[in-house]
């Protein structure tokens, strides 16, 4: 168990290293310096020069990846090219809007999938089983930003309870808060809730036809008793390889719902970034999205040590 | 894939109608080829006939409602709404198959020789595609279009790039099936070459994963040009696109939120259509997962 730690561990150190040098590599093979690009055209050569100085873009590649990555270790992500603003801290400001909005629409896709995923899996073949399945598969269908839109005609424009769009931090105005951030997570985990659902109903599915539950049965349990006892655990090893996945989903798909509800998250700073050709920070914010997702595959790995104890036993 | 009932594992064969699962098996099948065909139809459609001219502006008959003369209304600039989803079908099209193309033509030569090549080749090869996963087509896009500027290529391209990596690890695990098998043995001993032995036995034998894979990648691509479309990344105007209809779509929505629905319905369609049309086919090429769908 500790080699199988000790592994995964080699391997996110040695994925985070290799994802700092191909975020780095691609801005950096870009036609053109970032400081021109940052500056416009019609910027003159002297500044171009000193804003090349100014962000050490006159050293070679090797000097600058490594002060950046150098930076990265120490938390400190640099300036911004165009606003001058240290970048670290910003960045730390629209994760925590991100996270709440991809973790609450986490909370509510494992709310709704899981519990309805198991009768699917229950009815299978029954009419309201399909008919569940093939909801699910329109789910999948809907683009988030789609749903975005459509639950702000329904609920914002249509019916007035909710605001279309906003943000209140949840310490200045926690009904505001609550109240700005359903729309959006719901929007988000609906359509995820789509997706796990056909994993918790297909995880269900191959667990029931496992001989253990066929024994259990045999003892007298009902399906549902069996699925409780013998079923459950089994079936969330697949369910959780997929959260994980899921997460990573969210935090893109959240850079599309918060351009919709204009919301200042993570995703709003990347475009904005990208619209004002601010090249430091757009790297900085994929590498930061890049690595979220890297942490949380790295957590699901763990988490089957947790979950499986057969894996606790053998070594791979 | 080993296809012990010849019932419905040979492709080509109409499925037997029996027990409600093949019957769904096949109904996916139908519903998903319909749906295709209907987007495809409309692509097809555009080439020779659109009511009106998708890009024209037009004062006079702005934010119309649906009627016999615009079908589906028009927008804030008079354009008609059911011309424009016409030409965006042959956008969303022309996006998906470039995008699979880029993805398939590398993927599946990369997939079969990470197969066949010795663990020290194979090994690093997975695990540099394992940490390309980390990159999302929408987050790839979003960056060649910070250094390369929004265009349809550019997300063509990052999509396509973006869908290499599963797209390899499936053929990979088809041809490692493919190659443990007794007539590759057989082709082994009597001499043949790796790469006969690659294109003649494991091509032809993974080539039914790789439509279904093609299928599920065409339905990722197409919500991820509609999401970049939608922020402006995407397609430029006026070339008519789904995403971007949506996003022009969202100011109009106190006055006109019909302008949302029919890109949306659109956008869903062709998804629901490629993902139906994947399962569909997997559970046809696959009788042995038939019983799980």
């Amino acid at each position: 168990m500790l080699l199988r730690i000790l592994r995964r561990t080699g391997i996110l150190l040695a994925s985070l290293v290799a994802s700092t040098v191909l975020v780095f590599a691609f801005m950096a093979v870009l036609p053109g310096d970032p400081a021109r690009v940052a500056l416009g055209v019609n910027a003159s050569d002297e500044a171009v020069g000193q804003l090349r100085r100014e962000f050490g873009l006159d050293r070679p590649l090797a000097a600058q990846y490594l002060s950046w990555i150098g930076g990265l270790a120490r938390f400190d992500l640099g300036t911004s090219y165009i606003s001058h603003a240290p970048i670290g801290p910003q960045i730390a400001d629209r994760l925590m809007v991100t996270l709440w909005l991809v973790v609450t629409a986490m909370v509510i896709a494992l709310v709704v999938a899981v519990p309805l995923g198991t009768v699917m899996a229950m009815r299978h073949r029954r009419p309201s089983g399909v008919l569940l399945s093939a909801l699910s598969q329109v789910g999948v269908a809907v683009p988030a930003f789609l749903a975005g839109i459509l639950l702000i005609t329904v609920f914002a424009i249509g019916l007035g309870w909710l605001p279309a769009n906003g943000w209140t931090p949840p310490d200045q105005d926690p009904v505001m808060f609550v109240k700005q951030l359903t729309l959006p997570a719901l929007s988000l985990g609906i359509v995820q809730a789509a997706v796990l659902t056909r994993y918790v109903r297909s995880a269900i599915l191959d667990v029931m036809r496992e001989d253990y539950i066929r024994t259990a049965r045999a003892k007298g349990l009902t399906p549902t008793q069996a699925l409780r006892r013998h079923g459950m655990r089994n079936a969330s090893i697949p369910v959780i390889t997929v959260l994980g996945l899921q997460l990573a989903t969210l935090l893109i798909g959240a850079v599309v719902v918060e351009r919709v509800f204009v919301i200042p998250g993570l995703g709003s700073l990347l475009l904005d970034a990208v619209s004002n050709r601010d090249l430091i920070v757009v790297q900085d914010v994929v590498m930061v999205l890049v690595l979220a997702v890297l942490v949380v595959n790295f957590v699901v790995d763990l988490l089957y040590l947790v979950i499986d104890p057969r894996l606790q036993v053998s070594s791979r | 894939m080993s296809r012990i009932d010849p019932g419905i594992g040979a492709a080509g064969e109409p499925l037997p109608v029996g027990g409600l699962p093949r019957r769904r098996a096949g109904a996916s099948l139908l519903v998903g080829a319909v749906l295709v065909g209907l987007v495809v139809a409309a692509a097809l459609v555009s080439f020779v006939w659109t009511p009106y001219d998708p890009t024209l502006v037009d004062a006079s008959s702005r934010l119309q409602t649906m009627s016999a003369r615009h079908l589906f209304g028009t927008d804030k600039f008079g354009r008609d709404v059911f011309s424009q989803i016409l030409v965006g079908a042959r956008t969303t099209l022309f996006v998906g198959i470039v995008a699979v193309g880029v993805a398939g033509v590398i993927a599946v030569p990369l997939g079969i020789v990470a197969a066949m090549a010795p663990r020290w080749f194979a090994e690093p090869l997975m695990r540099l595609l394992d940490l390309l996963l980390a990159f999302p087509a929408l987050l790839l896009a979003i960056m060649f279009s910070a250094v390369y500027g929004g265009s349809t290529l550019v997300a063509m391209i990052a999509i396509g790039i973006a869908s290499i990596p599963s797209f390899v690890r499936v053929v990979r695990s088809g041809s490692l099936q493919v190659l443990s098998t007794e007539y590759v043995l057989a082709a082994r001993a009597a001499g043949r070459r790796p790469v006969a032995i690659g294109w003649r036995h494991v091509l032809p034998n993974v080539s039914s994963l790789v439509i279904v894979q093609a299928s599920v990648a065409f339905a990722i691509a197409i919500l991820a040009e509609a999401a970049l479309s939608f922020l402006g990344y995407g397609t430029p105007p006026p070339v008519p696109s789904w995403g971007r209809m949506l996003q022009e779509s969202q100011e109009m929505l106190f006055t006109a939120p019909r302008l949302a629905v029919f890109p949306g319905v659109a956008i869903a369609v062709a998804v629901l259509g490629f993902n139906l049309l994947g399962d569909g086919l997997r559970d046809r090429y696959d009788p042995k997962l038939e019983d799980r769908r």
